[in-house]
């Protein structure tokens, strides 16, 4: 009777998160599924013609943009994620051997991870602003002439390549203020012992790093490297907040526009009157099997090289 | 390497700047070759004083000397120390073997022989056929081993350890304790251990040094210091079941305890604290020291009586051959052995007999 009670009542407590959860994260889920085999679906009076397995999936592979999405959806991930780990555990390493306004640094370096992230980016746009930006400022106190990054003026609208280089400062740096907590509050759980035994063991700095620090913090690097990636794949806001709905400097080639997988899939939902539902439900599955698949390949790898 | 601690003083500041003395003015001469056991109760600064040994901690005030070298400045790596944490420290992704050769990969020494060394370290602490288990797959006493050997292998001048058995249990704790006497005596590296426990300290040091409230009270050999205790701090500290406390008086000469006379001493008249060892008391025919037992544990080997000088006032043990059939109840005639009587100033707690 008392068991029984009690049940009721952890269903009680449970059921406004469950029915959240069932209501914005479940269903659309699953109907992300449905809508992907509907045929000629039209939101409107949500009629359709009839189911294929395929017929979604093979518009989303023949978009004009799907090999240019692919592209430099790779890029994002494979560049910016390594390189914001690697920045973030060196800057943690360093803040955690300061004793001296550590908790001054620790703000700095968080601040980041409560600003907006359309904000930062039009900072960011600005710091790399052909002739107002801090780049080319620095850039010009060592002599070198102002680089279009991000900006379109006539007959010089800037490349893919800088334009991505900005984007990826720009992700690095957004990224760096949640693994830095996360790398800190690691590091100090690492039992100070070890750091005595390999300091009476005349350690070499880099081997502590290397042979104690690293692995013994390995579970977090895994766990801040795979959502990372998850994080990275899904790569958009970042570039709406630099370059606003185009992608991309104005007038620049369809070519050079830095559209991503889930840009594919907003600018679906956003096309027409009735906006290609089907289409953007197959494109974040495509999304969702890739991020999958690189995720088992991760987990994977990481059991093998993880040290819990 | 003899190991001398001249006027160290260890002073930790918290963050409030109120000051706590750790180690107050230590003087030591440890000799060379010799498994010296630091002994005292937790806070007495014992641990502070192996990490001031082992360069971990900087004394606030004094030298340290390993032979004729002060290496007071010396940073820990270039002392020739090996250390064994209180936990072990083993790194836990590591092997036993890439534990142990740890070290001596850092001082580059060649792959083979680093091997080489490992080996024969880990068959003198007799984990020789565990080297590719990790840490967890051991048990205490085998990570023991394993931090032994991580710590000897470079071939250290002196080795630390950090209450070495504290972690492992009471069968386990026997055993090892003679491990690292053997170990101790084949390698024949000056060894200072810490400890609280006496026991642990008397059965495998060959010299102890007591330690209260960051102030040394006596060094020497363990049996020594049991028989000739300098303050009532060090008698209380050493023996088990410990030594039995009595407000006695001296008058004219002779000790009076409950108005009775145990033993002679010269001195002027005055209130005297009267320190008893429980095997200090014969069980004879007759006497005037005559003490109530209400109590009597039997362990075989001899028996342990529990007896009162009245019925508010203490406890106290006393031990006796398990020959006599003492059953509660009874009233017991005791002589008091002169050697297990140590008469001690109420004020200062020193020894005056």
């Amino acid at each position: 009777m008392l068991e029984k009670q009690s049940n009721f009542r952890a269903w009680l407590y449970l059921f406004p998160a469950l029915g959240l959860l069932a209501l914005y994260t479940f269903y659309p889920l699953f109907n992300a599924f449905y809508l992907a085999i509907l045929k000629d679906f039209n939101v409107l009076n949500r009629t359709f013609s009839g189911y294929s397995l395929v017929e979604n999936f093979k518009i989303v592979f023949n978009h004009p943009d799907f090999k240019l999405a692919l592209k430099n959806t790779a890029v994002i991930v494979f560049v910016s994620v390594p390189i914001s780990v690697i920045v973030a555990l060196f800057i943690s390493v360093a803040l955690n051997s300061i004793k001296k306004f550590q908790g001054v640094f620790q703000t700095i370096f968080f601040l980041p991870y409560v600003t907006n992230a359309i904000a930062i980016g039009m900072a960011f746009a600005f710091i790399f602003h052909k002739d107002y930006g801090l780049v080319n400022m620095f850039l010009g106190w060592i002599g070198i002439d102002p680089i279009n990054w991000v900006n379109s003026e006539p007959g010089n609208v800037a490349t893919w390549g800088r334009t991505m280089f900005a984007l990826i400062v720009y992700t690095v740096w957004g990224g760096l203020a949640f693994k830095i907590m996360v790398f800190l509050s690691g590091l100090q759980s690492i039992d100070k012992q070890y750091y005595d035994a390999a300091r009476v063991d005349a350690t070499p700095r880099r081997r502590v790093f290397t042979r104690i620090t690293v692995p013994l913090l390995s579970p977090i690097i895994a766990y801040i490297t795979i959502t990372s990636f998850i994080g990275a794949f899904k790569a958009y806001r970042t570039i709406v907040g630099m370059f606003g709905p185009t992608l991309g400097p104005a007038g620049a080639r369809p070519s050079d526009r830095l559209v991503t997988i889930v840009a594919i899939v907003y600018e679906a939902i956003d096309n027409g009157a009735t906006g290609k539902y089907s289409e953007a439900a197959a494109a974040s599955i495509v999304l969702f099997l890739i991020t999958l698949s690189f995720t088992g390949v991760q987990m994977w790898v990481s059991k093998k090289r993880v040290h819990y | 390497m003899e190991i001398t601690l001249k006027n160290v003083t260890k002073i930790f500041q918290a963050k409030d700047k109120s000051e706590t003395v750790a180690v107050n003015q230590f003087d030591i001469t440890i000799p060379s070759g010799k498994l010296v056991g630091l002994l005292g109760p937790s806070g007495c600064g014992k641990s502070t004083t192996l990490y001031m040994i082992a360069g971990l901690l900087d004394p606030t005030d004094g030298e340290i000397f390993f032979g004729d070298e002060n290496v007071t400045d010396t940073p820990p790596e270039d002392r020739g120390i090996g250390l064994v944490f209180q936990n072990y420290a083993l790194y836990p992704h590591m092997t036993v073997r890439q534990n142990i050769m740890f070290p001596l990969e850092n001082i580059k020494v060649p792959k083979e022989e680093a091997l080489e060394r490992a080996q024969a370290m880990a068959d003198l602490v007799g984990i020789g056929e565990l080297m590719n288990r990790k840490p967890k797959q051991l048990s205490g006493g085998q990570q023991q081993r394993v931090a032994i050997a991580r710590a000897l292998v470079k071939k250290p001048r002196v080795l630390l350890l950090d209450e070495p058995l504290s972690n492992l249990d009471a069968r386990l704790r026997l055993q090892t304790r003679e491990e690292i006497k053997r170990i101790q005596r084949e390698t024949g590296i000056t060894t200072i251990f810490v400890t609280h426990d006496q026991e642990e300290a008397m059965s495998i040091s060959d010299e102890i040094v007591l330690m209260e409230l960051g102030i040394k009270q006596q060094v020497g050999d363990p049996q020594d210091v049991y028989d000739k205790p300098d303050n009532l701090f060090v008698a209380k500290f050493l023996g088990t079941p410990p030594i039995n406390i009595f407000e006695g008086e001296v008058k004219g000469g002779k000790v009076m305890l409950n108005g009775v006379e145990i033993t002679k001493l010269k001195v002027p008249d005055m209130n005297v604290v009267v320190g008893i060892r429980p095997e200090g008391f014969k069980v004879v025919e007759k006497s005037d020291f005559q003490l109530p037992v209400y109590q009597v544990e039997t362990i075989g080997r001899d028996t342990t009586l529990l007896v009162k000088l009245n019925d508010e006032g203490e406890t106290y043990r006393i031990i006796v051959d398990a020959q006599y059939r003492i059953k509660p109840g009874d009233v017991v005639n005791f002589d008091v052995l002169d050697s297990k009587i140590f008469i001690f100033n109420p004020e200062s707690g020193e020894l005056v007999n």
